[in-house]
């Protein structure tokens, strides 16, 4: 699995009320969170990303509430990995139980600037920022893990176990 | 290189020799926790999943204790969707009023946890049981949802520090003015991802009551467990709860720590933690006459039997100030029975406080106690945000049971050896 596309740069400490506000949590249909994605943080986010881009920020990102609509709206926005220097801990797991890619790495959110095009190597954890001609490692997803965001979510990955009778 | 305590359950539970801080892993767990709050979507999920039916009923623990006995309809129909699930799928561990408790007083008293377990549950609070020697992690609906249908999960593997304290405790010093004082110097992120392993002389001497409300408090500083070498109080305190087999697992010498930290415990007077973090945590002697309006004495922290018995020591023949509401709450039914038997709710009554059945309730703001504007409380709970225990305009500050029933007492903070 590889993701392509540009950083959209955020900073430290981005809690779950920033990247999707509680006024919309009287939704959980993904469409409709994704229109509000990052909305307290950068309200232009959902307008000037592309599908693919990437976003890169400082350090705690997602804290705050438990909410699993945080990584929700991140993934229905159409943003194909998470990089920051560390993540919230209940973030981190939502994020992997509803197959949205993040990845730890102090170093390649050190470097990047706004706009960098940046291809990701899912199952190597290999980082490269295209723009720099730099290279980073961030501890490889495990194949579990990636087989996990490969089938949807934790939901998708147990039901395709259930149903095979696993 | 040696493994922790942590690292070895984890090994083992995901059928490896050896893991590695920041591996991820599939574990089989041991038990599974939901209650009132969060069982009700993971029962969704798991239909969405698709699942029949539960990988072991014995193994998956369901306990109303938030809103409990139900306060609303709304509440009502809460417990309603997991007692329908429970008696479906022949769930052995449904706690319904009459036999429950705040679940994580309830857990450990009926021996459902032994050292080298793996617990999961939907609930943040749920890392109470590395007390034991177990690996205990609050998680979410989700998670609990899979694990539900296929006993097992993925896991981080944590990096793990140490704090040791060494020497002996002061007189009404326990097991919540250490962890408080831990959090006060570490901060409520200070071990974001991390195992906190507790060791030294005053750990040793600390009774599992003690341990159970230090590792409660592990989330309070970020942390995914809190753990304790088991040891023979340990053994003692599982004799007459489980015959289930066990064996006592402990961190290797040579183990790799991410930090290491050393307390004087000696030095460690009774804490008090001021609104709104749980990292304000200040020696009762430098915050006290501040006048308060309620006193807490209860939750899954600290409503075990031992915290009843050190509130009684400081009620008996006392009476709590005018103008202050105490209510103390035993967290199960069997710590109010004992209570009963020893003539603890006796001496809380005949002192003014009221007792009230095993609930979560004031703890966080649900029922039984909730504050007005501009209130203040000292509680025994795990948490003063902001609206935590009501209005926003609320002030919660944390202490052990000894500062909270002196405090009841004098109608404002104070120091145990005050009032006795
Ligand atoms: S007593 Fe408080 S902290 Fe403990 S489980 Fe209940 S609500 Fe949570």
């Amino acid at each position: 699995m590889k993701a392509v596309g540009r950083a959209c740069l955020f900073g430290d400490n981005i809690d779950t009320d920033a990247i999707i506000p509680a006024r919309y949590l009287n939704t959980s249909d993904p469409e409709e969170l994704a229109a509000h994605c990052m909305e307290d943080a950068d309200p232009n986010f959902v307008s000037n990303m592309s599908k693919g881009d990437l976003i890169i920020a400082g350090s705690n990102f997602g804290c705050g509430s438990s909410r699993e609509h945080a990584p929700i709206a991140i993934k229905a926005a159409g943003v194909s990995c998470v990089i920051a220097k560390s993540f919230a801990r209940i973030f981190f797991r939502n994020s992997i139980n509803i197959g949205l890619p993040i990845f730890e790495c102090p170093e390649a959110v050190e470097e990047a600037e706004n706009g960098d095009e940046f291809e990701v190597d899912m199952s190597e954890g290999k980082i490269v920022n295209l723009s720099k001609g730099k290279e980073y490692r961030s501890q490889p997803l495990s194949e579990e893990i990636q087989e996990i965001i490969a089938d949807g979510g934790l939901v998708g990955h147990v039901r395709k176990r259930v149903m095979a009778g696993g | 290189m040696g493994m922790t305590l942590t690292e070895k359950i984890l090994a083992k539970h995901a059928g490896r020799d050896r893991v590695r801080p920041g591996d991820f892993i599939v574990a089989r767990v041991d038990l599974v926790l939901g209650n009132d709050i969060t069982a009700p979507v993971a029962i969704a999920e798991f239909e969405r999943i698709g699942a029949t039916r539960v990988f072991d009923p014995d193994k998956i623990a369901l306990v109303p204790d938030h809103f409990t006995p139900n306060k609303d309809i709304k509440s009502a129909e809460q417990v309603r969707i997991m007692r329908e699930f429970a008696k479906k799928h022949g769930i052995t561990h449904f706690f319904e009023i009459g036999e429950m408790g705040i679940e994580h007083c309830l857990l450990p008293e009926k021996g459902m946890v032994v050292p080298g377990d793996l617990v999961v549950g939907a609930d943040s609070h749920t890392c109470t049981y590395g007390a034991l020697g177990a690996f205990s992690t609050g998680v979410g609906s989700t998670d609990i949802a899979a694990a539900m249908a296929t006993g097992e999960l993925w896991f981080r593997v944590p990096e793990t520090i140490r704090f040791v304290f060494r020497g002996s405790l002061k007189p009404w010093v326990g097991g919540k003015d250490l962890i408080l004082y831990t959090i006060g110097k570490i901060g409520v992120d200070g071990a974001r991802y991390k195992a906190m392993e507790f060791a030294g002389e005053a750990i040793s001497s600390l009774s599992v009551e003690g341990r159970l409300t230090m590792a409660n408090m592990a989330i309070e500083a970020g942390g995914k467990n809190g753990i304790f070498m088991p040891d023979q109080k340990t053994v003692e305190y599982l004799l007459e709860r489980t015959d289930r087999e066990y064996e006592l697992l402990e961190s290797d010498a040579d183990a790799e720590y991410s930090e290491v930290y050393e307390f004087d415990a000696s030095e460690i007077e009774p804490q008090v933690a001021l609104p709104h973090l749980p990292e304000n945590a200040r020696p009762v002697s430098e915050v006290k006459g501040i006048q308060i309006d309620q006193v807490v004495i209860g939750s899954c922290t600290n409503g075990r039997i031992e915290d009843l018995r050190e509130a009684a020591a400081i009620l008996r023949n006392k009476k709590v100030a005018r103008g202050v509401r105490c209510i103390i709450i035993p967290g199960t039914q069997s710590v109010y029975l004992q209570a009963v038997r020893e003539g603890l709710v006796e001496v809380f009554v005949e002192a003014g406080a009221v007792v009230s059945t095993p609930t979560c309730g004031p703890c966080l703001g649900g029922h039984m106690g909730v504050l007005a504007a501009g209130e203040r409380a000292v509680s025994t709970t795990n948490r003063n945000f902001v609206g935590r225990m009501g209005h926003p305009k609320s002030e919660v500050y944390l202490a052990g049971p000894a500062v909270a029933a002196a405090s009841a007492v004098a109608g404002e903070i104070v120091g145990p050896e005050e009032v006795v």
